[in-house]
């Protein structure tokens, strides 16, 4: 099945920071069998929206400004790519946008609400799957303990439980313990935490960056596939170009520090994408070969102001 | 047979010997401060099943089994606060470095002129001396909570009480358990000395009047029996870390076998 998502000419692609129309592609008007996240984006409704956040640690002389002003906007359903060049602080972003981290100044609207502190609608997979998930916990413990103590009922907590490891494929695991695991299950059940919590978005904190690479990319088609099956929003923090382009429908390239928007790329390639056929679509290597020279473009500018970290 | 039954057999294979070397030594021996170590044995259950029970091991682990309890309970609750409040820790510091540099047998004495002799300076010494590593092995372990679980339950909803319970607590029982294994030792010891020193009944005391009287063969008795306490304390407390840490030791194992 082929999309009917066209996207405009890159030369509309916008710093999102100016608008909140960053893509807005003429789309083909024939419905389409296929519900893609990326068709329903420009009409659903916006659930997370940082409004020029900025964060700076520490006073004074000392202080670093790891965020300069980042805004944009993620619609229900869409798959965000966030990629940056390295040290720009795409975790700080990350954590600002969940409110782990206070901003500085500027704000983060959850499903139009402006956010104080954790929102009750954001789910997180970490890079550490080692550190995330409880050792003391087995998997289907790891994976219901965000579902306890909200009054929800037992049955319920099992039945969710049980559909998300199913959905990672680790349905025969639930009685072992995580490091009993592969590092790629691991992730897995860390993903079926966020899964059975049914988050408004969902923050992915560059949750491959630590496996070998057949497993990195096993997980990046199982990742779309459930993005697929759930319409689950996802804002997915990567250093890999390739990660970056191949799963999003947006990629939003970020400037170095202090961060901000650099630009925002739609991707117009169809879904169901494949590893083989999408990596080689010339779409796909314009896009990622435009991406990079946009990040080797900040990394040189920030060597120029001697900002090397 | 197993691997595993044949690495228990040959643990056993040192105390066997020791005590079989003990045994021959002693049999055809003429020293009346060694006596035969089957002397000792008989000696040992003819002791052990009348009423000294009552009188003098009895008292002994009253004492020790509350005064660890006091320990166990003080050096959870205020090694969680430690472990949870830096201010708190760093406040303390002179405080905790020299009472732990203390030896709790110096206390005796001030302990005696406080309390007098009896339970309570007993119970009060064994509790001092054990809260200690209870103390130091929580506030460590709870300082030591992981911050990616600790981020992952916020960024779940997780109240500060459930991260405390679900994250925290949990993860500091490997350090906790590590402490309570060490406060068994520092009880014993203590137990024993204030037994000695400020008491009219109990294991120590037993060592003592007997040693004095030029009973060795009690004297024997009472050591063995102070033996066998230490090691039921111990084996106490293992049991329990095998209840709540079955995870960590099969994690270790995990993590040892897969190192080598």
């Amino acid at each position: 099945m082929v999309s009917t998502f066209t996207h405009p000419a890159r030369g509309e692609d916008l710093p999102v920071t100016t608008t909140s129309q960053a893509v807005a592609p003429d789309r083909d008007a024939s419905p389409s069998p296929t519900r893609y996240a990326a068709e329903e984006s420009e009409r659903s409704a916006v659930v997370l929206e940082p409004r020029h956040l900025r964060v700076t640690y520490g006073r004074g002389a000392n202080a670093v400004t790891a965020i300069g002003d980042i805004s944009f906007q993620v619609r229900a359903g869409e798959f965000v790519s966030v990629v940056g060049p390295s040290g720009c602080g795409k975790t700080t972003l990350l954590k600002a946008l969940s409110g782990l981290l206070t901003a500085t100044s500027g704000e983060v609207l959850v499903n139009g609400q402006v956010a104080h502190g954790v929102s009750p609608g954001l789910a997180m997979v970490f890079q550490e799957y080692t550190r995330s998930l409880l050792p003391w916990q087995s998997v289907r413990g790891n994976v219901e303990f965000p579902l306890r103590g909200a009054g929800r009922r037992r049955k319920e907590i099992a039945e969710r439980t049980r559909e998300a490891l199913e959905q990672v494929g680790l349905q025969d695991f639930g009685d072992k313990y995580p490091w009993q695991l592969s590092g790629g299950m691991q992730q897995r059940v860390a993903i079926a935490r966020a899964l059975a919590f049914r988050p408004t978005v969902l923050l992915m904190d560059e949750p491959f960056a630590s496996l070998d690479a057949q497993t990195r990319a096993d997980l990046e088609d199982l990742l779309m596939r459930v993005h697929a099956e759930t319409g689950m929003t996802i804002v997915f923090v990567t250093h890999d170009i390739d990660e970056a382009v191949y799963l999003g429908d947006r990629v939003i390239v970020l400037s170095h520090r202090p961060t901000e928007v650099k630009q925002v790329l739609g991707v117009d390639i169809a879904r169901p994408r494949d590893q083989v056929r999408t990596k080689a679509d010339p779409r796909f290597v314009a896009l990622r070969t435009e991406v990079l020279e946009l990040i080797l473009a900040e990394k040189s500018t920030q060597q120029d102001q001697g900002h090397l970290d | 047979m197993s691997a595993k039954a044949i690495r228990m057999l040959l643990g056993l294979v040192v105390p066997v010997a020791l005590l079989a070397a003990w045994w021959f030594a002693s049999a055809s021996g003429t020293s009346p401060y060694f006596p035969p170590l089957s002397d000792i044995l008989h000696s040992f259950t003819e002791v052990w099943t009348t009423d000294r029970m009552a009188t003098d091991l009895l008292p002994t682990l009253v004492a020790l089994i509350a005064g660890f309890a006091v320990a166990a309970f003080v050096g959870i609750g205020v090694g969680l606060a430690f472990g949870l409040s830096g201010r708190l820790r760093r406040d303390f510091r002179p405080v905790t470095e020299f009472m732990r540099a203390t030896p709790v047998v110096a206390l005796v004495p001030i302990g005696l002129i406080v309390l007098g002799p009896g339970k309570p300076m007993e119970i009060a010494l064994v509790a001092i001396a054990a809260t200690w590593p209870i103390l130091v092995g929580t506030a460590d372990g709870v300082r030591a909570a992981d911050q990616v679980a600790l981020d992952t339950a916020r960024v779940y909803g997780l109240s500060a009480r459930r991260r405390l319970f679900s994250i925290v607590i949990p993860g500091a029982m490997p350090q906790v358990m590590a402490g309570l294994r060490i406060a068994t030792a520092a009880a014993v010891g203590t137990v024993i000395v204030a037994n000695m020193l400020g008491s009219t009944s109990g294991l120590g005391y037993m060592v003592v009047t007997a040693q004095q009287s030029f009973n060795i063969l009690e004297t024997w008795v009472a050591l063995l029996m102070i033996g066998l306490v230490g090691c039921a304390l111990t084996a106490l407390v293992v049991i329990v870390e095998r209840q709540v840490l079955g995870w960590h030791r099969q994690w270790r194992a995990l993590d040892h076998s897969s190192a080598s």
